[in-house]
């Protein structure tokens, strides 16, 4: 018995962002993130009588992902050929730089850091996934692309009240999800 | 002078306090939410969850897509559907 249905018409609603944000963290681009994304929408549609229904749409969509990044890296290795190495320091004059431009960064994030953050990304969204749909479109519009609220209310048909209701219901249930861990 | 309350209650300073998350509240709302504070543990216990997440999410440099990019994702999806079915 399959536990879990498959329905491309809402893939976009329910997945993309949390897809594109998947994609982002390991790709960093984002017009490329995008193509990637959607691929993977096409392969799923593709594929959708292998789908047994024993994992949740979700994951099985972020295997054909994975999948697809992986592709992509192979695809660019094959066309590079080789590595491409720079010599900056050729000239006498630039000579003495060298030490100091090589002492770390200390705003530039560490690998650790960029791992932590694609953790705590992928816990964000799990914790979205279980908002109500409306819920969570608000919050992220706000939250994560920080629109305007009359622009929202304006590109969602409510009110301010209604988007301020919504706002503090996705607040309080995002802060319930997350403190365990993160905060 | 009836406008100048400064006892609120607490779904007002919940409201306040969620204005404040994104820099929409008023330097009077943040002075008669913080003197709520002061007596109101259970907002207290709200507003430091709520700056929590705010910071959570700033940390965490999370992206999503803006509607027009989704509209267009949907829109070839759904003809990529139609073809399927036919």
């Amino acid at each position: 018995m399959p536990n879990h249905v498959i329905d491309p018409n809402k893939w976009v609603d329910r997945y993309s962002d949390y897809l594109y944000n998947y994609t982002i963290s390991r790709v960093n681009n984002s017009d490329l993130a995008q193509d990637l994304v959607q691929d993977t929408f096409y392969a799923g549609l593709k594929s959708m009588k292998n789908f047994k229904g024993e994992a949740s749409e979700r994951t099985w969509l972020i295997s054909i992902l994975k999948r697809k990044i992986i592709d992509y890296y192979r695809k660019i290795n094959s066309t590079k050929g080789k590595a491409e190495v720079r010599i900056n320091y050729n000239d006498t004059e630039s000579e003495g730089d060298w030490l100091e431009e090589r002492v770390a960064d200390p705003f530039d994030k560490t690998a650790e850091d960029t791992m932590q953050n694609t953790e705590l990304g992928d816990a964000i969204y799990n914790c979205l996934e279980k908002l109500p749909l409306k819920q969570a479109e608000v919050f992220k519009m706000k939250t994560i692309l920080d629109y305007e609220t009359e622009a929202i209310c304006n590109e969602l048909n409510i009110t301010p009240s209604n988007l301020w209701v919504i706002i503090h219901r996705a607040r309080t249930a995002m802060a319930d999800c997350l403190k365990e861990n993160w905060f | 002078m009836s406008n100048f309350k400064l006892k609120i209650k607490c779904d007002e300073a919940n409201h306040v306090c969620d204005k404040t998350q994104y820099e929409e509240a008023s330097v009077w709302e943040k002075i008669i939410l913080n003197f709520h504070l002061l007596y109101c543990k259970a907002c207290r216990k709200y507003s430091k969850n709520n700056t929590a997440l705010s910071e959570t999410i700033a940390k965490s440099e999370i992206v999503c897509l803006d509607k027009k990019c989704k509209d267009a994702m949907k829109k070839d999806l759904d003809k990529a559907i139609k073809d399927v079915s036919n």
